[in-house]
């Protein structure tokens, strides 16, 4: 393959690889506080898409350059209202019941925001591609390739790292929520009002899942089924990772991102294959995942 | 004396900072009730799970009947013919206290295949004997969780012994058990393990029960056997009295 | 599923399942429009018997699809290649296939748990699912196979016959799957399948290996989604890749839920609540079928976390204490 293609693959890699990890990381923080995982966690993606594009759509006639602010805002929202009402009103309820029942309830979560998707916004494509044209293209290694991709989307999955680092480990909020995820009983016990914290992360990670979607929105076409394919996506980069893990997920992210697109360049028909590949072979070698760690029950 | 039927030599086992085993070497004679005491976190407990291969040392081997079974997975070892009761009861806590002992019964027979239903096989009755034995046969029917946790506790005993083990290791087996009742368990216990010839080892905080029913005590202490000997010598010295009664 | 109820109970529930049986072989008759729709409601009662079984063991498969569409796509495969054969070789190589599918990646999967056997699971379909979508040579991609109307035990059936003698035949299955799971969760090996929900050290502390008990179960359960799926292929005469994605997987584990978890009854329950549900909303609310299913779905786990069959026992007790 030649050295064009070579660069051009990467780059697609790093920008989707940006995008992936972070939905995948929302959903690695809510299973390790919560120990739920969100099936939902797709969808909360597609709305975040759609809402920004909505969003966008409604501000670019105004100036184009409200685009960017629209799409945070509707990362903020989408986590914080769906996000908030998910936690509040249907999972509290099932803390403590079976296992298998909390995760139904986020899978009929997804059924219904899968529905109503479709009949807000229906099932023709969307494309809202301003702030993607809005910025200028860059030369890498002599490929132009477009700044929003390349630049501003790894930086902000950059920006998340650090920032999602800095708030577990150095803040008070961010010591409360890593005490709750070593051990719940322990830090009720100490008076950490746990419902509080799952509250919050949940809107966190929610959060997390709109913002990939509103910063994929001028990157794709909006289409049905678009948070059902990411979350399996985001899924196995979470589980290759090893769940709970933040700089693990962006390393996945970035190596599945990578790995994905250079089968694109390749041989098209297997990209899909790609992530759940890497997935089963990682876990066959690291039942924990690539960065997890294992932990022995006491008897 | 006979030879030792499990043996212990060089044990090291380490949880980040905190050393659990730290050269423990102890032999197990066929026929006798060792008692194992020590104060909290002093390792015991992790001592029985090297033994029955639930943790893997870092150095060290122990061997029963001859054999190496440092690196065996616990089935393979409860196979072999050790069996252990917990401190915190391990049982099938959703099916009943008869389904729980049955699925033991199977287990021995090796029979774990087949159409018959588990509580039609003929172990019923040796079954509900072994219950009765232990002061918990009118639970039999009662799914384990419903249980208080001092006859949980007893259940957990019975699971181990219908296995008819050689070996039967036990990890305060009266914690939890109502003080007034312990001496009447622990008779039961141990002329039960008489009878079926079965040697055991007991980790126990009551020395009242170590005096009475043991017939060596080994002394843990910050992962480390300090003696091992009679009650009435260990018992008596005043060193272990001090560091490790308290009193 | 319970411990042997004890006899008065297990005679009314005989007649329960009798009574049911015995409506779903009738009630086609006087509505043929019935007659598919029930035999799905078996077909895929007889798949949510086995994601019960792993259920069991507390066992989350969210991939179990794939073994669905393995045993459509048997089917479609022989009929493609081989031409048109008859029912019960399908249904041979169907659960075959799946059986044969289920001890390979069963090898891998049972020694995980929990969210990690979910998701290795999820992956394996995921894998799957791609390649029936992608290798569109071999499986039309998303367009799928046709399934071509097989004989039944050689007869060659018009096709108003056929969906009766394919609803009678699916009932037989289903009521001779439903035996032989209750039989084996009855089973020493049964028994041990659900020790491991509850305590998988204990089981290994009795010299049983945990991961051999669950491999015989995750088996059982892909034959059973095997032959479901190669009966959904015949009763709808296609098999398509969504056969196998993994929302299918989560509605197989929803419908298990949604009947209740505990008992084979539960299996067929809820298939028939969810497939009458999405037939009648399907056809009035085209547009909101999926909505629905996922408000009722909610309401279930809220207020009766043991199913439909949940609901039905308490009212059974309730009308016993009040007598
Ligand atoms: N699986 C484990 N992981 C980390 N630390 C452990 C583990 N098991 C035991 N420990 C530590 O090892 C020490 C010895 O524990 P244990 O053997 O349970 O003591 P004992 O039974 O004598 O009270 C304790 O400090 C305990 O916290
Ligand atoms: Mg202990």
């Amino acid at each position: 393959m030649d050295s064009t293609i070579f660069i051009l693959a990467l780059l697609d890699g790093v920008s989707y690889a940006a995008l992936v990890f972070l939905v995948s990381v929302g959903l690695s923080l809510i299973f390790s506080v919560l120990r739920i995982v969100n099936v939902a966690h797709g969808s909360l993606y597609a709305y975040g898409a759609y809402v920004a594009a909505t969003l966008s759509l409604a501000v670019a006639p105004i100036s184009p350059w409200l685009t960017f602010p629209a799409l945070l805002v509707a990362s903020v929202a989408v986590g914080v209202v769906v996000g908030g009402v998910m936690e509040r009103f249907l999972l509290r309820p099932v803390y403590g019941r079976e296992d298998v029942l909390q995760l139904l309830i986020t899978f009929a979560v997804f059924m219904i925001m899968d529905n109503l998707q479709r009949l807000i916004w229906g099932v023709q494509p969307i494309f809202a591609s301003t702030p993607l044209k809005l910025l200028p293209n860059v030369s890498v290694l002599g490929v132009s390739y477009t700044s929003y991709q390349v630049i501003l989307l790894p930086a902000v999955a950059l920006l998340t790292v650090l920032g999602l680092r800095y708030f577990l480990r150095h803040t008070l909020a961010g010591a409360v929520i890593l005490a709750v995820t070593e051990d719940r009983e322990a830090a009720t016990a100490i008076g950490v009002d746990a419902r509080r914290v799952f509250l919050v992360t949940f809107m966190i990670g929610a959060s997390l899942a709109a913002l990939g979607g509103a910063l994929a929105s001028p990157t794709t076409s909006l289409v049905p089924g678009m948070g059902a394919d990411m979350i399996v996506l985001s899924f196995a980069v979470a589980a290759t990772a090893g769940l709970g893990q933040i700089e693990g997920a962006a390393v996945t992210a970035l190596m599945i991102g990578i790995a994905r697109a250079f089968v694109i360049y390749l041989q098209p028909e297997f990209e899909v294959l790609v992530p759940y590949l890497i997935m089963v072979l990682v876990l066959l070698i690291r039942p924990m995942g690539l960065f997890g760690v294992d932990k022995v029950r006491k008897i | 004396m006979s030879a030792p039927l499990l043996q212990a030599r060089g044990l090291e086992i380490r949880f980040g900072g905190v050393v659990a085993a730290d050269g423990v070497d102890l032999d197990v004679i066929e026929g006798e009730n060792l008692a194992i005491i020590g104060p909290n976190g002093a390792g015991k407990t992790t001592f029985l799970n090297i033994s029955t291969g639930y943790l893997k040392p870092l150095a060290g081997t122990v061997t029963f009947l001859g054999q190496d079974i440092t690196r065996l997975p616990p089935r393979a070892i409860t196979r072999l013919g050790i069996a252990r009761a917990f401190q915190i009861p391990q049982l099938f806590l959703e099916q009943t206290v008869m389904e729980n002992m049955m699925i033991a019964a199977a287990a021995r027979s090796g029979e774990t295949s087949g159409w018959r239903r588990l509580l039609d096989r003929p172990e019923r009755e040796e079954m509900l004997r072994l219950l009765d034995s232990v002061g918990v046969a009118a639970f039999a029917e009662r799914r384990a969780h419903e249980l208080p946790e001092g006859q949980r506790k007893l259940v957990d005993i019975a699971l181990a012994l219908a296995l008819k083990p050689r070996l039967l290791l036990m990890d305060e087996p009266t914690s939890g058990v109502a003080s007034s009742e312990k001496m009447g368990v622990m008779d039961i216990l141990v002329a039960a393990l008489a009878r079926e010839k079965v040697s055991s080892v007991f980790v126990e905080h009551d020395m009242d029960m170590v005096e009475r029913y043991a017939h060596r005590v080994a002394v843990w202490s910050s992962g480390r056997i300090q003696t091992v000997g009679p009650p009435a010598q260990v018992l008596g010295d005043p060193e272990v009295r001090q560091r490790v009664i308290g009193i | 599923m319970q411990a042997p109820a004890q006899t008065s109970g297990s005679g009314l529930r005989l007649a329960i399942v009798l009574g049911l049986v015995a409506l779903a072989a009738i009630v086609p008759i006087l509505l043929p429009s019935w007659a598919t729709l029930i035999t799905l409601v078996a077909a895929k009662g007889v798949v949510v018997l086995g994601v019960i079984i792993l259920l069991q063991a507390g066992q989350v498969s969210f991939g179990h699809a794939m073994y669905f569409a393995v045993g459509a796509y048997a089917v479609a495969f022989w009929g493609r290649h081989m031409g048109p054969g008859d029912l019960i070789l399908y249904l041979l190589l169907g659960s075959a296939a799946a059986t044969l599918f289920g001890a390979v990646i069963g090898l891998f999967v049972v020694r995980y748990r929990e969210i990690f056997f979910g998701m290795l699971n999820l992956a394996f379909s995921m894998v799957l699912w791609s390649l029936l979508e992608k290798l569109y040579h071999y499986t039309n991609g998303a367009d799928g196979i046709r399934v071509v109307r097989p004989t039944i035990a050689g007869i060659a059936f018009q096709p108003e016959t056929f969906q009766y003698a394919l609803l009678y035949v699916t009932l037989v299955i289903a009521v001779v799957a439903s035996y032989v799971a209750q039989r084996y969760l009855d089973s020493p090996l049964g028994h041990m399948l659900r020790a491991i929900k509850s305590n998988e050290t204990r089981l290994e502390y009795l010299g049983v290996s945990a991961r051999r008990v669950l491999l015989i179960g995750y088996v059982l359960s892909a034959f059973l989604c095997g032959l479901g799926g190669a009966l959904v292929a015949v009763a709808q005469q296609i098999a398509t890749p969504e056969f196998g994605y993994w929302t299918k997987s989560g509605e197989f584990v929803f419908i298990a839920i949604l009947g209740g978890s505990s008992s084979a009854l539960g299996a067929f329950a809820g298939s028939a609540v969810f497939e009458i549900v999405r037939f009648y909303a399907a056809a009035k609310l085209a547009n909101t079928w999926q909505l629905i299913l996922g408000v009722v779905l909610i309401a279930i786990i809220m207020f009766a976390p043991n199913g439909l069959v949940g609901i039905l026992n308490r009212n059974r007790r309730n009308a016993e204490a009040r007598r």
